[in-house]
């Protein structure tokens, strides 16, 4: 079954890292990749641009319209997300405490909606 | 089921003029008697309705008011008995709310009975907390689902608290709670204490389950989430009560000595500024005297029975590790000896891996390194953590440093732990400077 690890992180509090923390974390985030990738678990995953980036299109009545910024302004935004393959929700959730993002945000666990 | 039981880490309304520390400290005393008393009662309750769940909700609205008022008020001269006269208020109340012949109506009629018959003998409620603690440890009862019934009906952990605690969300913990106990009602589980011809057996399952809750609540050893710091201290209480209840069972003081031999490290297996400290370098001054001292007692009580078992062999590691605080070395040929027995009885990967690590420094790494391929044979390790980590160490210290680093790769993206992870970084990092 798939489910999508959704990694919500505060893009503020990440611009403040040292260079040193902002170096252990790519390499965390290398060997975890890595390490679902030698399990056989993973699928595909991406990072994401800060939500400056963003536009949001959104329909008002007949119109749409396209607005600066990203969909909703919350504490942690979605800084990427990983597609895996694992039997059940429990290994889906324990491949997702292993993220190390963790210690600094949220990771939401979706199952894909199976086509 | 909507119950407004909270664990600890939720509640901080703190009431009155005393610092807040001592306040806490009243909060945390308050509560732990109310567990106590809680789960006696619901372990009488059951015991004679055969109702794990209607026991609890008979009980759940008064010990959510004693959650709420012993800390401001203080703690009740007969816990019990406080306790007792609310719930049966509540559950007279709620069977007359409702129709009779309606389920409900009926289970709390039940129990406002029991109670009554109860508070006449307030005094001297019978413990039966063991049974059941056998109840939920019964071979009829999935094995995941033992602890956690446990820790909910012995120590009224709400379904959140034991969901967080074992990783799992609390509405899929809630439902596997109230399945397990619908089962125990329906398929007729005995509350017993099992006789001589089965009792090994069916304690080893209680004791599994209370050290599943320790490993649980020791898995966060900064203690940074007080649910789980408070987890490996329930365990080591329940522990406790199955060691005064059944005095002469030494599997029982085994696992005692074990939990207390590993809870006399906690504070060592931590830097003053957070870092992961292995065992192999934290500093024996800073493991707890008291602990190590109870657990060798315990320990050798458990040995007087002469009769050896898993929990007591692991006791045997630990307090093996527990002499460097005086010798000054740590005599891993005796530690090595411990495992093969253990490896011997248990054939347990996680086994495997230990014997290999203590063969690798009572031998040599070359041959710790071969036990560790043979013990890979089981696929269960190769998503373990320890299991790469172990394998690094030992090919760091055969000189094939490229491999180590891979391991470490591997170990490190398989911690969940950031300070475990941050070690293995800068264990990996200082093999670079091999090159």
């Amino acid at each position: 079954m798939q489910y999508m690890l959704l990694i919500y992180t505060d893009e503020a509090g990440m611009s403040t890292a040292s260079k040193e923390q902002v170096g252990q974390m790519m390499a965390a985030y290398g060997a975890w990749t890595e390490a679902m990738r030698k399990a056989g678990v993973f699928v595909t995953a991406d990072r994401l641009q800060p939500t400056s980036t963003a536009a949001t299109v959104r329909g008002a009545g007949d119109k749409t319209k396209v607005l600066d910024g990203p969909y909703a302004e919350t504490k942690e935004q979605l800084g990427g997300f990983y597609i895996i393959e694992v039997p059940d929700r429990a290994a889906a959730t324990s491949w997702a405490a292993r993220c190390p993002s963790v210690a600094f945000g949220a990771v939401e666990v979706r199952p894909v909606f199976a086509m | 089921m909507a119950r407004s039981r909270s664990g600890r880490s939720d509640r901080c309304s703190a009431k009155g003029s005393q610092p807040l520390d001592e306040n806490g400290a009243a909060r945390d005393a308050a509560e732990r008697v109310a567990r106590r008393s809680y789960g006696k009662l619901v372990a009488f309750l059951a015991a004679r309705t055969r109702d794990v769940a209607g026991a609890e909700d008979a009980l759940s609205d008064a010990f959510a008011a004693a959650l709420a008022e012993w800390p401001a008020r203080g703690i009740p001269a007969s816990p019990e008995a406080w306790l007792m006269t609310v719930a049966r208020r509540k559950a007279i109340d709620a069977a007359r709310r409702r129709k009779s012949g309606e389920g409900v109506a009926d289970t709390m009629r039940m129990m406002a009975e029991e109670l009554e018959e109860a508070a006449a003998r307030a005094a001297e409620i019978p413990d039966e907390r063991l049974r059941l603690m056998f109840v939920c440890a019964h071979p009829a009862i999935d094995a995941n689902i033992r602890s956690p019934l446990i820790l909910q009906t012995i120590l009224g952990f709400d379904a959140a608290a034991v969901g967080s605690a074992f990783l799992v969300a609390p509405a899929t913990m809630a439902q596997r709670l109230v399945r397990a106990k619908t089962k125990i009602r329906l398929a007729g589980i005995p509350f017993s204490v099992p006789g001589r011809a089965e009792m090994a057996e069916r304690l080893e399952a209680v004791l599994d389950a209370i050290y599943a809750a320790f490993a649980e609540g020791w898995s966060d050893p900064a203690g940074i989430e007080s649910r789980r710091r408070d987890l490996a201290g329930e365990a080591i209480w329940l522990g406790r009560l199955v060691t005064e209840l059944l005095p002469d069972e030494p599997e029982a003081l085994g696992l005692l000595a074990l939990m207390l031999h590993a809870d006399a490290r906690r504070a060592a297996r931590r830097s003053a500024d957070g870092r992961y400290v292995p065992l192999a370098d934290q500093d024996p001054t800073q493991w707890d005297g008291g602990l190590i001292e109870q657990a060798e007692s315990a320990l050798m009580r458990a040995a007087s029975f002469a009769v050896v078992g898993r929990y007591q062999i692991e006791a045997a590691v630990q307090s093996a590790h527990a002499a460097r605080r005086f010798s000054g070395y740590t005599d891993w040929p005796a530690i090595l000896g411990l495992y093969d027995l253990l490896y011997a009885r248990t054939a347990s990967p996680v086994v495997a891996l230990n014997r290999a690590v203590a063969l690798g420094e009572a031998h040599s790494p070359n041959e710790g390194l071969a036990a560790l391929d043979h013990a890979a044979e089981d696929a269960r390790l190769a998503d373990y953590q320890p299991y790469w980590a172990a394998r690094a160490k030992l090919l760091a210290a055969t000189g094939r440093i490229d491999e180590a680093g891979q391991s470490y790769e591997r170990a490190i993206g398989l911690s969940s732990d950031p300070a475990v992870r941050l070690f293995l970084q800068e264990r990996r990092a200082s093999l670079a400077a091999r090159h």
